[in-house]
């Protein structure tokens, strides 16, 4: 207890600065898997692309990013074994940011694809079962998340699957295309806001203090849905058909019409990712703050600071400012198989999967989901080609994090534990 | 740092565009033919002889893309055709250009004058096989459309047209070999019996130029059966 009180302000700063060079680190490198398939697909310039990451990774991270950070925080640890000894959770907290942060930089630097959501799950998983106890993991919940890093990508990769068809049976498949396009992907507009809204107000907003029901929020949702519908109206207006464009064909003016879907659907994608990976940088800070501002109470529901879920979105984006353009840059140049058509069904699909998963506070690898969704799109003979092999690196490395971001939070930890006594 | 993304890496390269290439390589090389066929026919042996290195050239390119799509196409790939058809398809694409290559080798080889009562009908049956590998190269263009569509409906509708249009020119083709085979025996008397025999074989070349190209749209149709 005294430790809290003697060095309270010192911990709070040291997670304060991990959780920004953690969330710096999902906004450097999680965030160009996240819109890198807009940037790839032409239907966003890299500007519009970080401009869109900017201001939908934050409100993702402060509007829905509440209940997976109350997962990370108070969901894999017991608090109430901890009640006699709040400081070994803040130290396993502050090593637990550390070892994935760190973590996270070895493996970009060496171009291993990891996900932040496993660092940072690995990582406290292990810390609080070698530090702590093996009964102080509450596997039911442990189990959950893992079992939902196999179910995301396969969900997102249905999803995919059946949303490429019908942009086949409806659009591409048909004689006219083009007329098809353009009145069909309205609804798909419809689909991506109503989804959006439907998850920050039924679960987002409870934490700034607004609790609708049900009914009041599907309403809203679908208002807000019809407004993103008719914006989307509007911005197809300008697309006529070029004849230049087309040979035969009318798939090149075709594609221009799902360019601006495309936009919506990377909104939605940005929205998707902050809601979920704000937590693995803001999670642990937030269980330190807790602590320390409770004066050592391990309190079980203690309401979550706003200001912690602005800071993690203020790292997110410091990071793909700083950095994450480069990488956009980079791997949007490299993608040419990836047409808006066939982007916005890999993107809506992992975006969705993500947000339905951020509503119901688990923490799920966007990257992983993403992979899922793109193979859903080439299961349904969407793409030229894809290259199956990578999905064993991705595997490896998955298998790899757990244990690399266990074993470096288990050694902060007893640092930490021998510098503060 | 590296920016060594795996969403990224999943993206393998198409082996569509250079499955174009090199039926476009191909057809160029068959193309030459015609030059070729007028320089014979103009008894002007050098020119011939340039183009004759013409056309190897253009085969010998057409190899090296052949061998780059095969290595383009690793066991890991995820394609939405069968690997079997697509490197079958590459295949037939290929002996268009060896074909050309072969008759133009032949010709020149054995300094072979075309009669001049048959000339004009040896040009036509020249152009009319070559118009089926020009039909190969735009139904192959079509296969891009074919992926964003997913290999179905009315893109599917619209390349196996070109498919019959290909199989209808062959028709043709086989149509000008029987009349250029009649010209030719009505005027073989005349000839030294070798250059005859030969000429019968340039005459068969022509004809399996024609057969190439058709079996480059039969295999491009097993690409589309489901």
């Amino acid at each position: 207890m005294t430790i809290i009180a003697e060095y309270g302000d010192i911990l709070v700063i040291m997670a304060c600065i991990f959780g920004f060079f953690m969330a710096w680190g999902v906004g450097a490198n999680d965030v160009a898997n996240a819109m890198g398939t807009s940037v790839g697909s032409k239907a966003l310039t890299l500007k519009q692309a970080i401009l869109i990451a900017i201001i939908f990774e934050f409100a993702g991270a402060w509007l829905a990013g509440g209940a997976v950070t109350s997962t990370i925080r108070k969901g894999i640890i017991d608090p109430a074994l901890l009640s006699g000894t709040p400081e070994l959770l803040v130290y396993g907290m502050l090593s637990a940011l550390l070892a994935a942060g760190i973590w996270l930089l070895i493996a970009t630097f060496f171009g291993w694809p990891v996900s932040t959501t496993h660092s940072i799950v690995g990582a406290i998983v292990g810390f609080a079962a070698v530090g702590i106890g093996v009964d102080a993991v509450n596997w039911g919940k442990v189990s959950k998340i893992v079992a939902s890093w196999v179910v995301s990508p396969v969900t997102a990769g249905l999803i995919a699957f059946f949303l490429f068809r019908s942009v086949q049976r409806l659009i591409l498949d048909t004689e006219e295309p083009f007329k098809n396009a353009k009145k069909y992907v309205p609804y798909y507009i419809f689909l991506v806001g109503f989804m959006i809204s439907m998850v920050t107000f039924t679960k987002g907003l409870k934490h700034i203090g607004l609790d609708l029901g049900f009914g009041t929020s599907s309403l809203i949702s679908v208002g807000v849905a019809l407004l993103t519908m008719f914006l989307g109206i509007a911005m197809l207006k300008k697309i006529h058909a070029s004849k230049a464009d087309d040979k035969d064909y009318h798939f090149a003016s075709v594609e221009k019409v799902f360019g601006v879907l495309m936009m919506f659907t990377a909104c939605a994608m940005a929205f998707a990712h902050g809601s979920n990976d704000v937590a693995n940088a803001v999670g642990p800070l937030a269980a330190v703050v807790g602590v320390v501002a409770s004066a050592g109470e391990v309190a079980q529901k203690t309401a979550m600071p706003v200001w912690i879920l602005l800071l993690g979105g203020g790292g997110i984006v410091a990071g793909l400012v700083m950095y994450g353009h480069k990488v956009i840059a980079t791997v949007g140049n490299n993608i040419t198989e990836l047409t808006p058509s066939r982007g916005f069904a890999a993107t809506l699909a992992a975006a969705t999967t993500v947000v339905f998963a951020s509503g119901t506070g688990l923490p799920i690898s966007t990257t992983h989901t993403l992979v899922g969704a793109v193979l859903g799109v080439g299961l349904a003979r969407g793409l030229s080609a894809l290259n199956l092999r990578v999905i064993g690196t991705i595997f490896a490395s998955w298998v790899v994090t757990l244990p690399a971001g266990a074993g470096l939070a288990i050694m902060f930890f007893f640092m930490f534990k021998g510098m503060f006594g | 740092m590296v920016t060594n993304n795996s969403i990224f890496q999943l993206f393998a390269s198409s082996p569509f565009k250079p499955m174009q290439e090199h039926i476009a390589k191909a057809h160029a090389c068959a193309i030459e033919l015609i030059p070729f066929f007028d320089a014979v026919m103009a008894n002007d042996w050098e020119k011939a002889e340039r183009l004759q290195q013409n056309i190897a050239r253009l085969e010998n390119e057409a190899d090296t893309l052949k061998k780059d799509v095969r290595q383009q196409l690793p066991r890991g790939l995820f394609l939405p055709v069968p690997r079997t058809d697509l490197l079958d398809l590459l295949r037939m694409q290929d002996k268009i250009a060896n074909r050309a290559k072969d008759i133009a080798g032949l010709m020149l080889g054995r300094q072979m004058s075309i009669p001049e009562a048959i000339q004009p009908i040896m040009k036509e049956y020249l152009a009319v096989s070559l118009k089926t590998s020009a039909q190969a190269l735009s139904a192959l263009n079509g296969l891009d459309e074919l992926v964003t569509s997913g290999f179905s409906g009315h893109e599917v509708d619209l390349v196996e047209q070109m498919i019959h249009e290909i199989d209808d020119l062959e028709h043709n083709a086989d149509e000008m070999e029987r009349q250029a085979r009649s010209a030719l025996f009505t005027v073989e008397k005349e000839l030294h019996p070798i250059d005859a025999m030969f000429l019968y074989q340039v005459i068969n070349l022509v004809g399996d130029l024609a057969d190439k190209a058709q079996q480059v749209g039969s295999r491009l149709q097993l690409l589309l059966a489901k």
